[in-house]
């Protein structure tokens, strides 16, 4: 049973000219299909401009979409019934970790999903905990947000929505911000609450390095889905990546050129580790 | 210099006034403020200032950080004292040169107004420092719940409030960032008389009010997909109890009210003018 699926899925936005009329539409996304289990890490690559972000935004129901339909954990997101129980479904952590955070003390801000929700006050309390300690920032739950570095403060964020205790989370770029300290934080809480907690985890990105842990990636050019499939397989194709204006990781550039080259080095690696052994395999 | 305004923020620490129900400091700082106005005496200044004390000391909150909060009400400061002191003709002359009079009735109220403009602040502020704004907008919302039925959106306006207080600091920086960048684009910010300083803060406030849009917008989809969807069925993490210390502060500020209004009141002491 998929957590969420998307069939058919298009979004127009209008254009509105100087005298408020509609100048035309723009299809940001155009005709998506995906698929998503339960339990996995899911990345959604693209360029600017690629839909990425729009798409992730259906998953949450802040935007519906013009054709097509998605289901998260069965439910309709159109359907004005369950629009909440989709919103507490699919948590969302977006780009700026600024315009994200409500409360001005750490555990507040933490609070407030469940807050909204309803959750009885003893309950909230334990959930704040925990949410703060698996993104390790616990000792900060009594600080302002505004000291924070900006790696903590998108943890603080992830403990936001952790907290709501959602069966899957979006992450619209969390790290685009973020200096290579804060992006490496931001990730590792990430993967570990994918595993200890057994959340869906879907990643919005245009960092490379970020996927590899991934257990899909689909790459989107134009709205429309270009590529699907394991990491590995993906970065295989690093000359159709090129083409969709997307940097592979060093490392594979690296095996694939020397690949190139006449060197006999399998397709797809990832890591350095690979690569060296890969290298010293070689005579 | 931006940085420096602390009026309207909180300042972490533990102290028993941190602990106290936002309602009882509202309704305290309330009282407080109307104590200031309501004598004209030595003796009520006494009562005041060791009242203040008291708190600022209970507070935990570094006196030279509250004096901090000053600096940026030093200018209106100066001309309220100015204004009293140089326009109030009563009493017998002071001092004086050409035109300009000073007159006990206006040394007089000069100081009271100083003093309590002063304290007024330094009050008002206390509360801020020892209440995060969270516990403030709870407070205000509760204590004004019985608007509600007059249809007075009072949960739409503690969070509106809310938002403001957490949005102060960042916006400032925001401000900062954006004097530099237009600093170092050759825009002059320094010279030139008041009508040509404030056109020089066109570009300064335009980009700051596209970028607080876009910020609102951001926040308003973030709090959407939290799952905000007004006041009603919403639990609250930190829900007001008054607690026995709460009712004790209560006693506290009616026994202070009543000591400055017979003493400040009935009981003047003159010393000099004052």
């Amino acid at each position: 049973m998929s957590i969420i699926r998307a069939e058919e899925v298009s979004y127009e936005y209008e254009q509105i000219d100087e005298n408020g009329e509609i100048a035309g539409t723009y299809k940001a996304i155009d005709h998506v299909n995906i698929e998503v289990e339960p339990g996995q890490f899911i990345a959604i690559l693209g360029h600017n401009g690629s839909g990425k972000s729009t798409f992730a935004k259906h998953i949450n129901a802040l935007l519906l979409p013009s054709e097509g339909t998605v289901w998260v954990d069965q439910k309709d997101t159109k359907n004005p019934d369950t629009f909440w129980e989709v919103r507490k479904t699919a948590g969302m952590v977006f780009q700026n970790p600024d315009n994200q955070i409500i409360g001005t003390v750490v555990e507040e801000d933490v609070g407030f999903g469940p807050e909204n929700l309803g959750v009885p006050t003893e309950e909230i309390w334990k959930r704040v905990e925990e949410s703060l300690r698996s993104v390790g920032m616990l000792e900060y739950r009594n600080q302002s947000p505004n000291k924070l570095s900006g790696g903590q403060k998108q943890r603080v964020a992830i403990a936001g929505v952790v907290a709501m205790e959602p069966k899957c989370i979006v992450l619209d770029e969390p790290t685009a911000m973020l200096d290579p300290n804060g992006r490496k934080e931001v990730l590792e809480a990430v993967r570990d609450l994918q595993k200890r907690k057994n959340v869906t985890v879907i990643l919005i990105t245009h960092f490379m390095e970020e996927v590899i842990d991934a257990d899909k990636v689909f790459v989107m050019d134009h709205g429309q889905v270009v590529m699907e499939g394991k990491p590995k397989e993906i970065f295989s194709q690093v000359d159709t990546l090129k083409h969709y204006r997307l940097d592979v990781p060093q490392v594979t550039l690296l095996a694939w050129e020397l690949r190139k080259n006449g060197l006999d080095i399998p397709l797809g690696i990832l890591r350095e580790e690979e690569l060296v052994e890969a290298i010293c395999r070689l005579d | 210099m931006i940085r420096d305004i602390t009026i309207g923020q909180y300042y972490p620490a533990r102290s028993i006034l941190h602990r106290l129900d936002p309602r009882v400091k509202l309704v305290s700082t309330f009282l407080y403020l109307i104590s200031l106005f309501i004598f004209q005496s030595i003796s009520g200044y006494i009562i005041v200032t060791i009242f203040l004390g008291v708190v600022v000391s209970l507070s935990k909150v570094p006196l030279s950080y509250i004096m901090r909060g000053l600096k940026p009400i030093l200018i209106l400061l100066l001309v309220t004292i100015c204004f009293n002191l140089f326009l109030t003709r009563t009493g017998s002359v002071l001092f004086s040169i050409g035109f300009v009079k000073i007159t006990e009735g206006g040394l007089r109220s000069a100081v009271y107004m100083g003093i309590r403009l002063i304290y007024l602040i330094i009050g008002s502020s206390l509360m801020t420092f020892t209440t995060t704004p969270n516990e403030l907008t709870d407070g205000i919302e509760k204590l004004f719940k019985p608007l509600q039925k007059i249809k007075v959106p009072v949960h739409e306006v503690a969070m509106i409030m809310a938002i403001a207080l957490r949005f102060i600091p960042i916006l400032l920086d925001e401000t900062d960032k954006i004097m530099k960048a237009q600093i170092a684009r050759g825009a002059d910010l320094e010279s030139g008389n008041l009508f040509q300083k404030a056109k020089a803060m066109i570009p300064i406030l335009v980009p700051l009010f596209i970028s607080a849009f876009r910020r609102a917008t951001d926040l308003a989809m973030a709090m959407e997909s939290r799952g905000y969807h007004g006041g009603e069925g919403r639990t609250k993490m930190k829900p007001l109890a008054y607690k026995k210390r709460d009712y004790y502060a209560y006693l506290i500020m009616l026994f202070y009210v009543v000591v400055i209004f017979v003493i400040g009141r009935y009981y003047p002491l003159r010393i000099w003018i004052f």
